[in-house]
Parts: C-alpha cells; structure tokens; sequence
C-alpha cells in the first residue's frame, strides 16, 4: 500500500519556493521544490518549520494541494493575527527556502481505486486537500462520478476559480457546485446561504450509491454537513472529515 | 543544522518552556479534530464497559455518575502543535473503573462511539494519570469534545484522550488504534515529540 512510504522516520526537509502564486487577496499557493520529497497521495498534509535568526521556530501544519504526480504546493490562508500565515502569505520569495516534513495523515486521502462516487464538501481552505483529490482524478484519467460542493464568502474569495471552472467544463463527471455565503454578483445561479440540509439533499449522491465523502472546513461547516449527511443516510464511517481551527 | 527563515521574527508565544512541549504553541481556543461526523447518543443508551478482564464490567449513565469523580487542572498538548494550559474537567479516575475489574493485562484499547479506538499501557493510564471526563470547564462536555464522556490522558498528545469513549478493552498486546494505524504514534508522548511513526 501506499501509506508504506510513510514508515520511516520522517526528516525535515529542505525546500525552495520556485513558485508563488496569488488564488485571493488572502490566499497565496506555494509551489516547494524538495531534494528527496518521498511523495504524496491525494488529502494528506505537511507540517511547515520556520526559523527565526536567534533560533527561535514556529511549526504549523498545511494541506499538500497538489496531486501525488504533480510538483508539491500547499496553499495558504492569511490569518490576521496568526504568526505563520502571514509570512507564508505576504513575506515568502521565490528562491526563498523553507523546512517541512511529510507527508503526514493516512486517513483522510483518496487514491482513485476507492468504491462509489466522491462527494467533496469544501468550506473556505477546505478546499486545499479536496483539490488535491480534484487533481489526481483529473490527473490520473479516472472517470469517478464526482461532486464539488464549495462554500467561499465572495466570489473574489473562491481559490483555484478558473481551474476549477476548467475541469467542470470538461463534462467527463466532475460537477462544481458552488455557494457564497456573504454577497453574490449580479446574475449569480449558484446558491447564496451557508450550506444546510436541503442544500446538501440537492447536490449529495443519494446514500444508495454509497459514496465517499471528504469534508474539510471550519468546525460549524464539518458539523453541519456531516451532520446533514447523517440524517440522509449516509453511514458514518462513509464521512471523513478534517477541521481547522484558527491556529495561525 | 536549520535554516533560517529570511524575515522571519515570529510572535514567541510560546509560554513557560516547563509547560509547554517541543514545537508547540499555546492557544486560547479549544479546536476541534475528529475524522468522522459526531455521534450523539442518548444518555439512556449510553453505557461504559470495560472487556477482557475475568468479567466483563459495564455502567449505565447513572450508574458511571454515581462513581466518585475528581476535578483536575491539566494542561493538553494536541499533536497538530497547539497546546492549553490549566484546563478544568471533571471525571472518574481510570483507576477507580479498574478496581471493579479482576485483570493482569498490559494494554488497552480504549474504544468509542463512531468506531475510534486509541491504545495505551496500562501504566500510562494508571496511578492518576487519567480519567474518563464528563465535565469540561465547569459545564457538561460538549458533544462537539467528546462528550457525554472522553477519555482524558493529559500527559499524551491529546488524540489519546478519545471522545465519545465508550470502554475500554485490556489486552496482552499492544494494538494499534485508530490514528496510530495512520501514521502517527504508538505512544504520543509530547515532551519527546513522539508525533509519528518512527519519532
């Protein structure tokens, strides 16, 4: 299995920032280019060590964004008040390098050979390891019946817009749904409100086709979800959830 | 050798160096980690058990309330890197639920509603080093934390300390659990950083 990569002791890694990427006006993608990165499958995440002058670090985990074949990126929130993400955000250069270590988690993945179709319910983020899973699909040729649902607060707030608009239009069984929870454009068709039951009664697979479910946001987004998912029948063990909480 | 982060001050909010663990930070807020949606079982149906001994042990909710329970002022250390200073619970002392038990095992399994189950030594869960909680801060656990009842093993990384804990199962052997079968510890001791497999 895969996960056996992993067995070792995990080393912290020296890496070069050869691309940064703007997604929002919070959100920036770092592309990280490792000597001896062991690879990735798609939802783990990497831990992140930044070392002050005097010695001082900081540690903070991310999700990996990119798909195990692809060169590894992890995009980042800005948190106001945080201590990591506004210098990943803002501060970070080309040519610049950072430590991590990974990949961490072997739980919350998907690899492609996984029963049933995939139903991914992003919030804010929590889209970064949906997408990683987004980009293996797309990357790997699989044809796996999948759903987006995305909930971002504007449409100036929704990361990875145009490739997620990109892979949609292919129209080979990756279908977006998107809902913005704050303010919505002239002419908008998506939804306009936080996710809730009916919302997720209108996008889920029915739970007959036994899908696989990722969830990845805020606490009150996992919970509503996976609860709302619950009371339609899907057996729990069927919904994988990852929370963050705002830890900087 | 680390390198050095150009630009990079940081905020050093790291707290007493005594209480807090390699490579955490402290947080005021209480995140959130579980893998699955929250279970929520009525206090009716909920029971405790502990297997594997000479006898299966088990409690109703009222019975495991009617145990004598201990308040305690712990600090948690979560593995995602965020620690808490001087949290209050109150709960049953694992020993207390072990001496209604005949048992010469090593381990436990301890599992939980929603399928989690964590292993430990005995010896890490014995001798007032943990407790089966029910009371968080003063109020009822939420079920969002675990409750109506979770483990609490403070001096491990706090995905030991299972929510929604529903018995615990002793063993001979050490088993790995949940999050320990996915690459993360067998034993999640934070002062020696034991996150993952092969720390």
């Amino acid at each position: 299995m895969a996960g056996a990569a992993v067995l070792g002791r995990l080393t912290w890694l020296a890496t070069e920032v050869i691309g940064a990427t703007a997604e929002t006006p919070r959100v920036r993608t770092l592309q990280l280019q490792a000597e001896s990165w062991p690879g990735h499958r798609a939802g783990q995440h990497l831990d992140v060590r930044l070392t002050a002058e005097d010695g001082y670090q900081a540690f903070r985990s991310y999700s990996i964004a990119t798909a195990p074949d692809d060169e590894l990126a992890i995009t980042v929130e800005r948190l106001d008040d945080g201590e990591v993400s506004p210098y990943l955000v803002d501060e970070l250069r080309e040519g610049d390098r950072i430590e991590v270590r990974g990949p961490i988690g072997g739980y919350f993945v998907w690899d492609g050979s996984e029963r049933g179709p995939l139903l991914l319910i992003g919030g804010g983020s929590g889209i970064v390891p949906l997408m990683a899973m987004i980009r293996h699909r797309a990357g790997s040729g699989s044809s796996t019946p999948t759903r987006l649902l995305y909930s971002s607060r504007t449409l100036e707030d929704v990361i990875y817009q145009e490739e997620l608009d990109e892979l949609a239009a292919r129209r080979n069984g990756f279908e977006l749904f998107h809902t913005l929870t704050r303010s919505q454009p002239a002419g908008w068709t998506g939804y306009g409100r936080r996710i809730d039951g009916e919302m997720l009664r209108d996008v889920a697979w029915p739970a007959a086709e036994e899908p696989q479910v990722f969830i990845c946001g805020s606490t009150r987004f996992v919970d509503t979800a996976a609860d709302s998912l619950v009371a339609l029948g899907y057996e729990p063990p069927s919904v994988k959830t990852e929370r963050f909480g705002a830890t900087g | 050798m680390s390198i050095i982060s150009r630009g990079f001050r940081g905020r050093r909010s790291e707290g007493p160096p005594e209480r807090v663990p390699p490579g955490q930070h402290l947080t005021d807020d209480f995140p959130v980690l579980s893998a699955g949606p929250t279970p929520h079982t009525p206090l009716e149906e909920w029971t405790f058990t502990i297997e594997g001994g000479a006898e299966p042990v088990s409690w109703s909710w009222d019975e495991f309330r009617e145990l004598p329970s201990e308040t305690v002022t712990v600090d948690i250390h979560c593995v995602t890197r965020w620690s808490k200073l001087d949290t209050v619970w109150e709960g049953v002392s694992v020993d207390t639920l072990l001496d209604r038990v005949e048992h010469d095992a090593s381990y436990l399994l301890a599992f939980c509603d929603g399928g989690y189950t964590t292993n430990l030594p005995l010896e890490h869960v014995t001798d007032g080093k943990a407790w089966v909680a029910f009371n968080y801060g003063g109020e009822p656990l939420e079920p969002e934390h675990g409750g109506p009842a979770r483990l609490l093993v403070p001096h491990l990384y706090f995905w030991k300390s299972a929510k929604w804990v529903r018995g615990l199962a002793l063993r001979d052997e050490d088993e790995p659990g949940f999050w320990e079968s996915n690459g993360y510890h067998l034993l999640g001791d934070p002062w020696q950083e034991q996150r993952y497999w092969g720390d």
